[in-house]
């Protein structure tokens, strides 16, 4: 049944990687909060390996559900819009911000 | 452990230290794009990892997802207006929430096809959390994007009972979810399927009543709810990357969405119960025939009396991003700068529909980072600011939440703009601003209204001084 040491050894990850999240991002001025929020949107594009791995259980279990193949497409597809789009849309942000020198 | 699973694991470790120290060197400005850049090589060290072994299992429905998915995203990316940049990043989120949501249903469909018993009580817990959260995100979020697109009215949505509604729909996730949970995962397929509808429902209803002004802290917390349910998905699939990457946006969507919360001195619980605006009752400054005394200016006055200032403020709102008029404002700092005068821009945390909207519409008009002050920086400033130049905004800039007890927006920081020797105000009518609120800055004596678009007005504006 349950793992109990392994659920907390996951929950240490977690907690620790809240801390590390609130003690890097509190650092980031105002005036990057829109790049900010569009890199850890990219970031949680992750999902899209957790997207990959249940298709993977779907496919080996012998899933023939058409229905479900689909929804498993779609969150791949969805986990892709989010990693691939996030990535793009903050570097042409970041693009954007320029010291004086840099002025066309 | 293979040799291929420790290789895995330990590759998955670089790309947490890529994604955390990008996250890092999204800090300052010069060392930003880099930060984001090695992320995205974290990503990428990621994915391929779990592709790798996946050991070709599915790989055309993985290959068909994941084509069309990078299509849309870049494409999307590459073609959006940094004006319509808020909606966007809100149709991103609900997509991460969405992936989350299904794939909690697939793993449900793989336990209940595999015949077994029971579901591990780590996985059923995770797996209901996950959807729930993930479900309500990308509702949310895509009610959040229609909003901002103004395919549906941007005002609060309310109807009488809408939160007993809400609290109905609320209890009935609980009560399935607690189902799921003790049944470890073997409760009946309609069960399932209701909790799904109705963690769907619940995102629609909250986002419904909010809007406007209260956008950025809505979709700030979308972003944090994606990042939890990310984060519990990883408990699912027994993956510290996802736990990981889900803990690191869900901190930065809490810390975003307290400092959103605390720049309109509202508790969230107000914000999303509030309906702010929409007429409570309970706002007696509210709408209340609207000023009279307002002092109207011709672009000849204005521009003459910019060209010989000293130092001057642009405070853009809402009302510049909708004229996308950031590049003829730049344009005027151009011409004002030529003759000497220093330009600097005052930007509030709330000012425009996401946290930090403005910035990117003034950096996309190669404004300088530099410039852009922040609330503190900016009230620093004001009292030695010869003119103050307000493009849209309206709120944020309203002394009322100074010395007005009685005003719904009394405490909110906002810029001191009526410090400053001189303000202008561009302003396309005397309509009140989104809180529905009467603005008492422009009655003030050293207050000017420049009727007109804001694009329109500054354009003129640019081209008076030039005449100088």
């Amino acid at each position: 049944m349950t793992d109990v040491g392994h659920l907390i050894q996951l929950l240490t990850v977690l907690l620790l990687a809240v801390f590390v999240g609130f003690e890097v991002i509190s650092k980031v001025p105002t005036t990057l909060h829109t790049p900010l929020m569009s890199a850890t949107n990219a970031i949680h594009g992750i999902v899209l390996a957790g997207a990959i791995v249940v298709t993977v259980a779907l496919f080996g279990g012998g899933g023939n559900n058409a229905l479900v193949t689909v929804l498993a497409i779609v969150a791949v597809t969805l986990g892709a819009i989010n990693v691939f789009g996030g990535f793009a849309v903050t570097e042409r942000m970041l693009q954007m911000f320029r010291r004086k020198e840099n002025k066309p | 452990m293979t040799a291929m699973s420790i290789t895995a694991s330990l590759l998955d470790l670089v790309a947490i230290a890529l994604f955390i120290l990008g996250l890092h060197l999204l800090n300052a400005p010069p060392t930003a794009r880099l930060g984001n850049r090695l992320a995205a090589v974290g990503m990428f060290i990621a994915l391929v990892m779990v592709l790798v072994q996946t050991a070709g299992v599915g790989w055309w429905a993985i290959a068909i997802g994941t084509i069309l998915g990078a299509l849309i995203g870049v494409v999307a990316a590459l073609r959006v207006k940094m004006t319509a940049m808020p909606q966007m990043v809100a149709l991103y989120n609900g997509a991460g929430g969405g992936a989350a949501a299904a794939i909690g249903v697939v793993e449900y469909y793989v336990f209940v096809n595999s015949g077994a018993g029971a579901l591990d009580p780590i996985v059923s817990v995770s797996l209901v959390l996950s959807m729930i959260i993930g479900a309500v995100s990308i509702a949310g979020s895509i009610i959040a994007f229609l909003k901002l697109q103004e395919v549906m009215t941007g005002r609060p949505i309310t109807y009488p009972g809408q939160q007993v509604v809400n609290a109905f729909i609320a209890l009935a996730i609980v009560a399935l979810g607690v189902w799921f949970i003790a049944s470890a995962g073997t409760l009946p397929a309609w069960g399932f399927l209701i909790l799904l509808a109705a963690a769907l429902a619940l995102g629609v209803l909250f986002v419904l009543p909010i809007g406007g002004a209260d956008m950025p802290v809505v979709i700030s917390l979308l972003n944090s709810f994606t990042g939890l349910a990310v984060a519990i998905t990883g408990f699912e699939i027994n993956s510290v990357l996802l736990i990981i990457c889900g803990a690191l946006v869900g901190a930065s969507g809490t810390i975003l969405t307290v400092d959103m919360g605390k720049a309109m001195n509202r508790p969230l619980t107000n914000v999303l119960f509030g309906a702010f605006g929409s007429g409570g009752g309970s706002e007696p400054a509210a709408g209340s025939g609207g000023p009279q005394n307002v002092r109207s200016v011709n672009a000849d006055d204005v521009a003459i009396m910019l060209a010989y200032a000293s130092k001057v403020m642009f405070v853009p709102g809402y009302g510049m991003a909708v004229a996308q008029a950031q590049h003829s404002v730049k344009a005027l700092a151009d011409q004002l700068e030529k003759r000497g005068v220093r330009v600097f821009y005052a930007i509030h945390p709330v000012a425009g529909r996401m946290p930090g909207h403005m910035n990117v519409l003034l950096a996309e008009a190669n404004v300088p980072y530099e410039q852009l002050l922040d609330l503190d920086a900016a009230n620093a400033e004001m009292p030695t600011t010869d003119v103050a130049l307000v493009i849209g905004a309206n709120d944020v800039t309203n002394p009322a939440a100074r010395n007005v007890p009685s005003s719904p927006i009394y405490g909110m920081p906002i810029l001191d703009v009526d410090k400053s020797a001189n303000v202008i105000v561009l302003k396309r009518s005397m309509r009140s601003g989104f809180a529905g609120i009467d603005n008492p800055l422009y009655e003030m004596p050293n207050t000017a209204m420049l009727f007109g678009d804001a694009k329109a007005s500054v354009d003129g504006l640019t081209a008076a001084v030039k005449a100088l």
